[in-house]
């Protein structure tokens, strides 16, 4: 027994030196980007052996947290730091900020599990808002039935699912519905957790699409992977130029590229909503929280890296998960943001 | 059953029959010390906890006072939160996964000490082990994609028919609520009534059953009425523990509870309890004020146990017999 | 007599066979489970999972290498940790002390044992990560040391209680301190109830999640040393879970199996190791 204690307790400690040369990093936040981030920090390993950058999912306020508290050496999120959080990450930080750096494109889709209907539904703003406001209560409501001609919706009552948990991917959400809507901005209002109305409250993604998968006439959010990857319906939404769009990789890009023009110098900018024919009212950026200033110079240069690659090689991998590139002009504006990495 | 300290004459200040430097020597006082400072670092462990919970969660404390327990309302936007409805919740599912794992733990202990041959016991004992280390996430999604399933489909509606008289079985049943967290919950606590409780029944000394048999009793009455009594106090002891482990159970009632902070009297619908709502919040937490509000919920949680554990020990004080299983709270 | 008799037999034969009954459902709930796992996860589990790291999705031959070695650092440590802890404990509590501190040792423990996981993992987070501003095995393996030990403490005090007071008698006769009754024929007499309190913690502590998401975070590669974030079995099954990709589905279920067979395996090796000593509760 004791032989077997110590023998245990020298492998293990053998294991701690033998990995002493590789650098490690780690961060943490979004689970919206983790398909693609998983498969950059892979690829970027394989090109750079002696560097780990390890990336869980936590969640977009956890990210924003513990990079705030610096237990992370990077974080990333959904939606954007508020100007409270960047005061206080300054704050902890003797002054110094910490950079946004957009690095993927994604879109949330209203997905339904109604009996007898396999087209794809058109929904309105107005729709939407309805229904999550819980004044909508029934599938063959006229404000649905009215977009949706020729689909003979049932007159069962609408099973309402949202996210338990905080996520960005209810920030966006929210966001777009705060837009459209003046009652949920006035009652309800965007963020990663609000007081939602009605419905069930389902964990994570998963939940959600397992709970709209097993209950019949019920609407939820997903990200637009998971619809996908589950081969689930999601409808259209009709965007601010008045045409129904489908998500897709092109109709994401479309909205963002509306919001090229309007780009601030901190790349914090929702793009719910955007101006255009073609673009998906639906989508949002995805960020890397970077701090200005790093203590250690082999950590900085090893990121400052691994955001260049990002924004050129690493563009190459987002259609292949589902995710849309960014816009050229923002890749540009980003290349040049990287020098402000201390 | 006496306790050692009245027999062993070396425990405690006993005048004039061993000197403190004699007891040293034996080992007696270096093992008391010892063993003192580990039970004591438990509660040491226990009140740094709640010192911890009360410290972050001070503006949360300020804000709502008293108020926090009786308002329903959770609103991280605008700031504005309550714990009634998680308090309900969590007694909610962990009463009815007691309900559950009680009968059907006790009743499979008795089986498995009594009854069994030792191999086949033993060998079912690994098995019913094993439960106690399946991942909680296992639990949630076996439990949404299984249990929730079939309560919509197949039990909330045949409860409605027979008992639908009950406001606890009435309303809509969309498969996720109370009743299906509890039924998950007493799956996941049934290992621990077992597993101790079939420890403590084989541990009843032969001659007691003997005894029993011998005044004629049925094997029935000499388990239920002699073998168990003795057994109590270990019984209780892991009925503690299955309703420790339901009030603070996170992930897995997460998934299949509804995450809806409602109070309804029927079982069939959505709710919450304080463990899934820190679950789904706190690593999301952006204001200081949403999170000093779940830390409070957590010492919420531990106020809820303590009056529990409380309670639960009156009653056991109150229905104890006399003698053998006396009661030992 | 006659009929009264015949009425008693009834209701013993009906209620042991319930019994019985209780006893199958509580095996066929876990039969259920380990069906589920592994006609879902049964075709994932080959020899790169056992030996590979983790790869992104779209590619295969990717394996849980990094979270089973995590896992068995992080429940080294928490044993190291939780069961000196809750054993000695125990001890103090059945042995030497009085009932009043008895009274408030176990109520704490009931208390710790209510404690939301994820809690406990708050509570580590902040006293193990915080300060060193680094998620770290060892933070890991305190939150679920803490875990550990009220259900090692209350029952291991059970068992201990449960030694027939003629053994300690016989012991002190012959002339033997407290201490070696308690080492050389207390904790043997008892151990087959200790050795199945530490079990079952070590179990329950083993498919942990909440905690370890705080503390030890998880890592997509080796994990060196102790100080690092590390991957763990029921994190990494988590992640996969709650993902939108069948193929990780798999990897998930897989795990599950692979956490349930260690678990197994350590029970069946913890009670054969251990299998000397005297048992007086089968004789």
């Amino acid at each position: 027994m004791k032989r077997v204690f110590t023998l245990g307790a020298v492998v293990l400690g053998l294991a701690g030196i033998l990995w002493a040369d590789t650098l490690s990093m780690n961060g943490a936040g979004a689970t919206f980007p983790n398909p693609i981030y998983s498969k950059w920090f892979d690829e970027y390993h394989k090109k750079n052996p002696s560097l780990a950058i390890n990336y869980q999912s936590i969640g977009s306020g956890a990210g924003i947290k513990q990079v705030t508290e610096g237990t992370v050496d990077f974080g990333a999120t959904d939606g954007p730091m508020s100007d409270e959080q960047i005061k206080a990450y300054q704050d902890k930080h003797g002054g110094t900020g910490i950079l946004h750096f957009p690095t993927v494109l994604g879109a949330v889709v209203p997905t339904y599990n109604i009996p007898d209907v396999s087209a794809s539904l058109n929904f309105t703003p107005e729709a939407l808002a309805g229904i999550y406001l819980g004044k909508i209560t029934k599938w063959n409501d006229p404000i649905i039935a009215g977009a949706n001609k020729g689909v003979n919706l049932p007159g069962n009552d609408i099973v309402v699912v949202h996210r338990a948990d905080g996520s960005g991917t209810s920030y966006c959400w929210t966001d777009y519905l705060s837009k459209v809507s003046e009652e949920w901005k006035s009652k309800v209002s965007k963020g990663t957790s609000v007081n939602w109305p009605v419905g069930l409250g389902g964990k994570g993604n998963e939940g959600v699409t397992g709970t709209v998968k097993n209950t019949p006439n019920s609407i939820g959010y997903v990200e637009l992977i998971y619809a996908e990857a589950n081969k689930i319906p999601y409808g259209s939404v009709k965007n601010a130029a008045g045409t129904f769009v489908k998500a897709s990789l092109a109709t994401v890009s479309e909205a963002a590229a509306g919001a090229v023009k309007e780009m601030p110098d901190d790349f914090r900018v929702s793009i719910t909503n955007a101006p255009g024919k073609n673009s998906y009212p639906i989508s949002t950026f995805t960020w890397l929280l970077i701090p200005q200033k790093f203590s250690d110079a082999a950590k900085r240069d090893a990121l400052k890296g691994f955001v260049k690659w990002a924004l050129n090689d690493g563009q190459n991998y987002a259609e292949g998960l589902s995710y849309a590139k960014l816009p050229k002009a923002v890749v540009a504006k980003e290349l040049k943001a990287i020098d402000k990495i201390q | 059953m006496a306790t050692s300290s009245t027999t062993v004459p070396s425990a405690g200040p006993v005048a004039g029959s061993r000197s403190f430097l004699s007891r040293l020597w034996e080992g007696d006082e270096i093992a008391r010390l010892i063993t003192f400072v580990f039970a004591a670092s438990v509660v040491l462990v226990s009140i740094l906890l709640v010192v911890e919970l009360w410290h972050d969660s001070v503006l949360a404390r300020h804000r709502f006072g008293l108020s926090f327990f009786r308002t329903s309302i959770w609103n991280p936007i605008e700031g504005d939160f309550g714990a009634l409805p998680f308090i309900y919740g969590t007694v909610v599912t962990a009463g009815v996964a007691l309900l559950i794992a009680v009968p059907l733990g006790i009743g499979a202990a008795i089986f498995l000490a009594e009854l069994a041959p030792a191999r086949v016991s033993d060998t079912l004992e690994f098995f019913i082990d094993l439960l106690a280390a399946v991942p909680s996430v296992i639990y949630g999604v076996l439990g949404l994609f299984i249990v929730v399933p079939l309560m919509r489909q197949f039990i909330a509606p045949w409860l409605k028919s027979t008992l639908g008289f009950l406001p606890l079985f009435q309303g809509p049943a969309y498969g996720m609520g109370f009743l299906t967290a509890g039924i998950v919950l007493a799956i996941m606590v049934i290992p621990y009534i077992i597993s101790v409780s079939r420890e403590v029944l084989l541990s009843v000394p032969r001659d007691q059953r003997e005894a029993a048999l011998a005044v004629g009793s049925t094997r029935w009455e000499s388990t239920w009425k002699v073998v168990v009594p003795f057994a109590r106090s270990g019984i209780m002891g892991s009925i503690f523990l299955a309703l420790a482990r339901s009030l603070g159970e996170t992930m897995a009632v997460a998934m299949v509870i509804g995450n809806d902070p409602k109070i309804h009297a029927s079982l069939f619908a959505a709710g919450y309890s304080i463990a899934a709502v820190i679950a789904n919040e706190l690593a999301e937490a952006t204001s200081e004020l949403h999170t000093q509000s779940l830390i409070e919920l957590g010492l919420v949680l531990f106020l809820l146990t303590f009056i529990l554990n409380g309670l639960a020990r009156i009653l056991i004080v109150l229905t104890s017999q006399r003698g053998a299983g006396s009661a030992r709270a | 007599m006659n009929a009264r008799l015949r009425w008693r037999k009834f209701v013993s034969g009906f209620m042991l066979t319930l019994t019985g009954v209780c006893a199958a459902i509580s095996v066929s709930a876990l039969f259920l489970i380990l069906g589920y796992l592994v006609v879902r996860g049964g075709t994932s589990i080959n020899w790169a999972f056992f030996t590979r790291l983790p790869v992104p999705v779209g590619e295969v031959g990717g394996g849980m290498a990094n979270a089973i070695v995590g896992s068995a650092k992080l429940l080294f440590l928490a044993t190291l940790f939780g069961v000196p802890i809750g054993f000695l404990g125990a001890i103090y509590l059945a042995e030497f002390s009085g009932s009043k501190m008895a009274f408030v040792v176990r109520y704490a423990a009931d208390l710790l044992n209510g404690v939301p996981s994820i809690v406990i993992g708050i509570f580590a987070y902040a006293l193990a990560v915080l300060p060193f501003k680094h998620f770290s095995t060892l933070a890991g393996g305190f939150a679920l040391g803490l875990m550990m030990i009220p259900i090692t403490l209350r029952s291991t005090e059970e068992f201990l209680r449960s030694v027939p007071v003629s053994l300690r008698e016989g012991a002190m006769a012959l002339g033997a301190s407290k201490w070696k009754t308690i080492a050389t024929v207390i904790v043997p007499a008892a151990y087959r109830g200790i050795l199945t309190a530490i079990l079952l913690a070590f179990a329950r502590v083993a498919g942990e999640t909440a905690p370890l998401t705080f503390t030890a975070l998880s890592n997509s590669f080796w994990s060196p040393g102790w100080t690092q974030p590390t991957a763990s079995l029921p994190v990494t099954i988590y992640n996969y879970a709650l993902s939108p990709y069948e193929d990780w589905h798999r990897q998930a279920w897989a795990g599950g199996l692979v956490l349930l067979g260690l678990i197994l395996v350590i029970n069946i090796v913890a009670r054969g190791i251990l299998a000397r000593g005297i048992s007086v509760s089968r004789s």
